[in-house]
């Protein structure tokens, strides 16, 4: 009961004394404000990262290599080096499928950026992809309905496409596209399928694609200056480092690569996108860790001063406390009680600014930014163990006052 | 006996210089006594006072209070002892200035550990019995000279001590003022308490029944006061 009492009255002395000097202690919390902030907005970005990340790198196909001009990471500028790799060809691809005997699909697929019309309806930036049937499986096609390319369809090269849902959605708000002829830059095709809706990848909208046949796409979008990408999914996850050397050989061997050669291809897998990812939020951390714990000190060491200054300017108010009674104990939860509140106030500031940002985040960049209740519970155990280590000093030196002196202080 | 004091000294270090300020005092104060301490300044009436009040503890010598032997006792025990046992009353009043005439009356009750509502009805009647009803919530800086010394009287017996201590309570007043509040301390000492006031004003002394001279930290005579009862 005593303890009680001792408890709530420090707390109103020391939002008496908040109240007192509110600018002072609004400056004070300045570097925890900008520790927690940081803090919690890095680890709300890291946690929105991996959410996206898990939720959406598994459309690449875990078990799928992805042979390409170039590698999906690159360091510095080696991009001018790999430009002048030769194309990889349609041809390669289907050697390398009649060679393979871990791949359970081949894929070979060309890109472009075409608008697309249905009528008075338009859409730019929809991304065309020129491929084969054997796509359904190395991409893990699921259609909404209609169905996919087949093998008819690629090698009668028919102008047929297949559309992806946002593409669907636009060009036919209120109708069903299935047999519409739509104009894929300036070339006539017949909608044959939708696929399903996937949402978005690091800001990439992955319903804005429409699937052709390759050959059809290689006669009206040029062959020539294109490199294909080949997907290989393998027979089976376990299967894919064996599947990397098998494909790396037979890649050399179609290309014609004499031993003391280096590869003029690179195969890509998500595994190494992963490394990458991991490195990433690994630097993410180590930010959110330093920034965190420089501010916090200096955060911390400035309650520390600021109370030291308390501490001084309330000489004569602690030399009365101890006159009428108050113990060395009353007198240091005061304090510790004045800390842990100033640490408080920043804590809370820095907590609504770091959701603000993070909706800030989420809505202005495609970064996703997901505050969650732990990240909060964190916060309150910085509150107590700065405003406990960093308030220690100033309270036992204010209890440890002589109380004459104390009284005596001009 | 309420007070027994045997061979009290008390010395200050400043740098390389010891300073006496209390030579060997012995005294001994009842039940109920009204004490006037007197003396030339730096004769050592404060350094008695505050070692008297448990602020300050001898150099040497034995402090009874109550039969209890002060010197022995822990900073913790001794703020209790200040807290129940002990109100002391400043010449510079002493009140928290943030605080009403209210609240600093309760502050000895909240070191007590009294739950809310029992301080307040403790305060206000201390309050009220100095004539202060009407000015609860009113902080210092609101109130008069008088009206400040009156809340720390308050204060100082809020919580029945056994000693009311006072170093030169009408100081910073007036002398119409100062008269008010001997009047206090009047009725306070007929109400049953024990009272030991500093004071320089022959005047002031006469109010009191026993009046202690000290001159250089040593006890130059004790006697019954002339204007007594
Ligand atoms: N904290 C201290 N440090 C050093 N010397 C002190 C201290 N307090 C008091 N003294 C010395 O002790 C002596 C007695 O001081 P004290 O304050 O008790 O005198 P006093 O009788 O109350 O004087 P006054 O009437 O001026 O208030 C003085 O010589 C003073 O200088
Ligand atoms: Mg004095």
């Amino acid at each position: 009961m005593k303890i009680v009492i001792a408890i709530w009255e420090g707390m109103k002395i020391a939002f008496d004394a908040l109240r007192s000097y509110k600018m002072r202690s609004t400056l004070t919390t300045l570097g925890i404000i900008i520790g927690v902030t940081t803090v919690i907005t890095i680890v709300a970005l890291i946690q929105g990262l991996n959410k996206a990340f898990t939720n959406q790198i598994s459309s690449l196909g875990s078990d799928t290599l992805y042979i390409a001009k170039f590698p999906w990471m690159m360091e510095g500028n080696s991009f001018w080096v790999y430009r002048n790799r030769r194309n990889i060809t349609v041809k390669e691809a289907e050697k390398l499928a009649d060679l393979s005997t871990l791949a359970q699909a081949v894929a070979p697929t060309l890109y472009t950026n075409r608008p697309i019309k249905f009528q008075e309806n338009q859409l730019e930036g929809a991304i065309i992809v020129g491929t084969t049937e054997q796509y359904l499986i190395t991409a893990g096609f699921v259609p909404e309905y209609g169905r996919f390319l087949t093998a008819n369809d690629v090698s009668h090269n028919r102008p047929v496409v297949v559309l992806g849902s946002e593409i669907a959605e636009k060009l036919f708000p209120n109708s069903d596209p299935l047999g519409k002829r739509i104009t894929l830059g300036g070339h006539k095709f017949r909608v044959i399928g939708v696929r399903e809706k996937r949402g978005t990848f690091f800001g990439n909208n992955l319903d804005a694609y429409a699937y052709i046949p390759i050959g059809a796409f290689q006669s009206r979008f040029g062959a020539q200056f294109r490199s294909v990408e080949i997907a290989v999914k393998v027979k089976s996850p376990e299967l894919l480092d064996e599947a990397e050397l098998e494909l790396t050989g037979l890649m050399r061997r179609i290309r014609g690569l004499s031993g003391d050669k280096e590869n003029d291809f690179a195969v890509n897998k998500q595994v190494a996108l992963q490394d990458t990812y991991q490195r990433l939020t690994g630097v993410l951390w180590a930010v959110a860790i330093g920034v965190g714990a420089i501010s916090l000190l200096v955060g911390g060491i400035g309650i520390m001063n600021i109370l030291l200054v308390s501490v001084t300017e309330r000489t004569r108010e602690i030399g009365v406390r101890k006159a009428v009674g108050a113990r060395r104990g009353d007198i240091l939860l005061q304090f510790l009680i004045e800390s842990v509140m100033i640490c408080a106030l920043g804590v809370t500031i820095g907590v609504v600014l770091a959701i603000g940002l993070a909706k800030v985040i989420s809505v202005t960049t495609p970064l996703p930014a997901s505050i969650q209740l732990w990240v909060v519970f964190l916060g309150l155990g910085f509150v107590f163990a700065i405003g406990l280590f960093f308030g220690i000093y100033p309270a036992s030196k204010a209890a440890r006052l002589n109380p004459i002196e104390a009284l005596r202080y001009e | 006996m309420l007070i027994q004091l045997e061979n009290i000294t008390k010395n200050y270090q400043v740098g390389t210089v010891t300073v006496t300020a209390l030579q060997g005092i012995r005294m001994d104060i009842d039940h109920n006594e009204y004490v006037a301490i007197m003396g030339p300044s730096g004769s050592g009436k404060s350094t008695l006072m505050n070692i008297l009040g448990c602020l300050d503890t001898p150099s040497s010598g034995s402090y009874l209070l109550n039969n209890n032997r002060i010197s022995d006792l822990d900073d913790d025990r001794l703020a209790e002892i200040r807290n129940r046992e002990i109100g002391f009353v400043f010449q510079t009043f002493n009140l928290l200035p943030r605080a009403n005439a209210l609240q600093n009356v309760e502050l000895p009750l909240i070191y007590r550990g009294l739950p809310a509502a029992k301080r307040r009805t403790q305060a206000r009647d201390a309050l009220a019995s100095v004539g202060l009803a009407d000015r609860m919530d009113h902080k210092p800086n609101e109130l008069s000279g008088g009206q400040r010394q009156r809340v720390a009287i308050a204060r100082a017996l809020v919580n029945n001590p056994s000693i009311i201590l006072a170093d030169e309570p009408t100081g910073n007043l007036d002398s119409r003022t100062g008269d008010e509040i001997m009047e206090i301390f009047e009725g306070l000492h007929e109400a049953g308490n024990t009272i030991i006031l500093v004071t320089h004003e022959e005047y002031i002394a006469e109010h009191t029944d026993r009046i202690v001279r000290l001159r250089d930290g040593l006890i130059e005579r004790d006697e019954a006061a002339n204007g007594g009862h």
